[in-house]
């Protein structure tokens, strides 16, 4: 366990990539084979079936540090993590141990068969055993989510700096339905064959925002325009006649959408499409708010499917017959799409997203700004002759959104941060005008400068009108232009709307609190929008 | 009807009727009895200030021509009614808890305290009251400091393999007290240190006082920043990333807080490492201080004030928040960055 936590510790406090892959790499030549496979599980987000409840950890880490539960579940919030603050509270170790980070990794898979007595002893032995940062690294063992400043693309460098292979071949490796239980070092990361799993996806390619004018992309005729459609980013694998679908965040959502099984049928084995996954009625493509009833329903009933049935709107294909198309053209790999979705029956669970043809960038921004009309979020620009690449590289694939819907609010309640920025007030709630009311509409917690939370952190101290618990009521005073992606009707919030992707756009300084917008202007919003 | 309390809190600061003065008051009064000389306590504009005779000279270097009296540790004065005396906080050199006795009520503003004897300023001495005002910076039970020479293994670890790597090591930390404890305990076989004006110029306060500090280099527009390879360089915190830092080539950034406790603000401050260590009491050390004063009142100034407060009175003392514009131990002070900590 040490050796892993020292890696932790290198990779979690250097800021610098190079630092970074250095200590993975170093870690990836020395640690035994199984440690090694346990790394790349944690770091890719996999993890040991959880053994024991965060309510029994929290209860098991106040009676051991002494303090009443009320005082830990205080400590949380503030600390943001909760493997984090039980290694904080509770007392020091009596001795420490050397079990290797596979050897903890087995004992906890032991707790599923044992009973709660000897799971809690157990862990309070562990605890007793480890320093704080390994303390820090078993809890998270337990509770999941690895998230330390490194991507799956850096473990694969170092992956490929320590054994020599090839990064693109590695990430291919690493995707898919594995855990460190069904495969070996070797036959993961080794073994000739290892891309026989039907199941693995390819890695996605991912688009970057635009950051100028379109013309800055040269003559037009290089590019294909599509629209940027409100879903989830979906891959589509039929192979052997199974189906598999994998989100972009790598978590295979198969049974979540039972509805694409039926694409087996649609298109011959050894076929993978890249799409969005959406809800589709008979008005066509419908809003990520459709979606979203669907979205964490790892079953759905009958009524739910029949309700908001997804399908998969293909705009890549990224194999065909077996066979890897990504290194061809984007004008190639488009062409084998189309006629491989024409003639698909007007009910099968696979559309093909069409191309939004234009003539010069001037007919393209007004094609754009028909977005929301569309139910798409503005357009994406793939060039013609491009690859599909790796992760986010950029040059060839932009997405250029609409700009955001926007509101001026006033700051009503202001809540500290937590962990990083627990020291700091960052969670607002603002509100709109009601005649002489201020009704509050949303809360929003990013987009603001360091500097500008530092100033308006040491402003909350010293306006504080009312306390309640971490909440502080503040005079209106200062106003912030809100900017979202969209609105819908919710009963549940005292405005009667809830916003998606609230965030900070700008500090309004220049503008009096009398001049925020109205709860009118929100439900005009509402009306054109929502 | 009961007598009035010998101290209250008004919007000046805390007030005491019965010697008509004022402890570290954040408003402009005639006299003013001060803790210690960080910027949230030792404020400018009062007719008169009294403070240890350890601490005067750093206020006089910072509030400049200030009508000051001094007082030794644990002399008695008689003010009015009151009788005052002044005892080690150990929070920084010449840092006091001020004792306030009325008709035998005893009071005790601690200001701002720390348990562990750092070897620089006069250790803390608990001192029986029945009312104590503290503060709880560091008020929840994930604040645990480790002993100082633990620290000070991991520093000096850190700048030795800085000097390997052909790095110059950056630590910052605030300019009173912070700065001059991480100082005492560098050691000075690795490098040498340098130190940026704004502490050396404590330093030399200090030194003219009579405490006893190890040698520094000040890294002014004079110095060459090549001319001291393997040096480790205290700055104060918005230094470490300016003109004058880059000037000493590939380096490393290392903060010293009691924040650095925890891993978010860690990652979000310390540049390349966090070392924990504070001048203010940890959660043990406000409970321990707390318990040896014998107090029954307690009022808690800043900090995690809500929830120290409610494990006090869950644990059998009558506790009280009482709002205050102390900021304790910040890592993003507003004032004056040099020496508020």
């Amino acid at each position: 366990m040490n050796r892993f936590a020292t890696l932790f510790t290198h990779v979690d406090q250097s800021t610098k990539t190079t630092a970074k892959v250095a200590a993975l790499t170093a870690y990836f030549n020395a640690a035994p084979h199984a440690d090694r496979l346990w790394t790349i599980a944690l770091f890719s987000g996999r993890r040991p079936k959880r053994a024991v409840t965060t309510t029994k950890l929290r209860a098991w880490a106040a009676e051991r540090a002494g303090i009443p539960l009320w005082l830990f579940e205080e400590c949380y919030p503030i600390v943001g993590d909760l493997a984090e603050t039980i290694a904080l509270v509770l007392p020091p170790p009596t001795c420490v141990s050397t079990r290797s980070l596979t050897d903890w990794i087995t004992l906890l898979k032991g707790l599923h068969d044992a009973d709660e007595d000897a799971r809690k002893q157990a862990v309070l032995d562990a605890w007793d055993h480890l320093p704080t940062t390994e303390r820090f690294v078993f809890n998270k063992l337990i509770t999941g989510g690895f998230r330390v400043g490194i991507s799956q693309k850096l473990m694969t460098r170092a992956l490929a700096a320590a054994t020599g292979k090839q990064e693109a071949e590695l990430a291919h490796r690493l995707m898919g339905d594995w855990t460190p239980e069904t495969v070996t070092w070797q036959s993961l990361i080794e073994d000739e064959d290892a891309g026989a799993r039907i199941s693995r996806p390819y890695p996605f390619y991912l688009a970057h925002g635009l950051e100028g004018a379109p013309r800055d992309l040269g003559p037009p005729g290089a590019w294909q325009a599509e629209w940027k459609w409100d879903g989830i980013r979906g891959q589509l694998i039929l192979r052997e006649g199974a189906h598999f679908v994998w989100s972009r965040g790598e978590e295979l959502m198969t049974d979540r959408f039972p509805e694409l099984a039926r694409a087996v049928s649609c298109f011959p084995s050894g076929t993978v499409l890249d799409g969005e996954l959406l809800v589709w009625t008979d008005a066509g493509p419908q809003s990520f708010n459709a979606l979203q009833k669907r979205i964490g329903r790892k079953t759905v009933p009958k009524k739910l499917l029949q309700d908001a049935p997804v399908i998969l709107y293909a705009y890549d294909l990224l194999e065909w017959g077996g066979q890897d198309l990504r290194p061809a053209p984007l004008a190639q790999r488009r062409a084998m799409l189309e006629q491989a979705c024409a003639g698909l029956p007007d009910d099968a669970p696979v559309r093909l997203s069409p191309t939004v043809p234009f003539s010069d960038w001037d007919a393209l921004a007004q094609v754009r700004a028909t977005a929301r009309a569309a139910t798409a979020e503005g357009v994406m620009i793939k060039r013609r002759d491009s690859p599909y690449r790796i992760g986010r590289k950029k040059g060839d694939w932009w997405k250029w959104k609409l700009d955001p819907l926007t509101i001026d609010g006033v700051m009503i309640y202001a809540q500290s941060g937590h962990g990083r920025r627990a020291t700091l007030f960052t969670d607002y709630t603002f509100a709109v005008w009601s005649g002489n009311e201020l009704v509050p509409f949303t809360k929003a917690y990013s987009g603001l400068k360091d500097a500008e939370f530092r100033q308006i952190t040491a402003w909350v101290k010293k306006n504080t009108l009312q306390r309640f618990g971490p909440v502080r009521q503040v005079p209106p005073h200062h106003v912030f232009e809100i900017a979202f992606e969209g609105i819908q009707a919710s009963p549940r919030h005292k405005s009667g709307v809830a916003l998606r992707f609230p965030r900070m756009l700008r500090w309004r300084q220049d503008k009096p609190v009398q001049e925020a917008n109205t709860l009118d202007d929100l439900n005009r919003m509402l009306e054109t929008y929502g | 009807m009961s007598k009035p309390p010998a101290l209250t809190f008004t919007d000046r600061g805390i007030y005491c009727a019965a010697g008509d003065f004022y402890i570290d008051p954040w408003k402009p009064v005639a006299r003013a009895l001060i803790t210690h000389g960080h910027a949230d306590h030792a404020r400018w504009g009062h007719d008169s200030y009294l403070c240890t005779d350890i601490a005067a000279p750093v206020m006089r270097h910072r509030l400049g021509a200030i009508n000051i009296e001094t007082i030794p540790y644990g002399a008695h004065r008689q003010i009015g009614d009151a009788v005052v005396s002044f005892h080690p906080a150990g929070h920084v050199p010449g840092s006091a808890q001020i004792r306030v006795e009325v008709a035998g009520e005893i009071w005790v503003a601690s200001g701002d305290y720390k348990l562990e004897d750092d070897g620089l300023s006069t250790p803390f001495e608990p001192v029986r009251c029945h009312h104590f005002i503290t503060e709880s910076t560091f008020g929840l039970p994930v604040f645990r400091w480790q002993p100082q020479a633990v620290v000070a293994a991991q520093i000096n670890t850190w700048w030795a393999a800085c000097r390997d790597a052909g790095q110059t090591a950056f630590l910052g930390a605030y300019a009173l007290g912070k700065a001059q404890r991480l100082l005492s305990m560098l050691d000075p076989d690795i490098g040498p240190v340098l130190t940026h004006t704004a502490i050396e110029n404590t330093n030399v306060i200090l030194r003219a006082q009579g405490i006893a500090l190890p040698d520094t280099v000040r890294a002014d527009a004079s110095l060459d920043p090549k001319a001291h390879t393997g040096a480790l360089v205290l700055a104060t915190p918005s230094a470490l990333d300016s003109a004058w830092a880059r000037k000493f080539g590939p380096r490393q950034t290392a903060f010293a807080s009691g924040w650095m406790t925890m891993r978010g603000v860690r990652r979000r401050r310390s540049g390349d490492r966090g070392f924990v260590i504070s001048d203010h009491a940890d959660w043990q050390g406000l409970l321990d201080a707390i318990t040896l004063t014998n107090a029954e009142n307690i009022y808690v100034t800043h900090g995690y004030t809500d929830i120290f407060n409610r494990y006090l009175n869950d644990n059998g003392w009558v506790s009280q928040v009482v709002p205050t514009q102390f900021e304790g131990e910040t890592l993003d002070p507003q004032s004056d960055p040099q020496v508020a900590t």
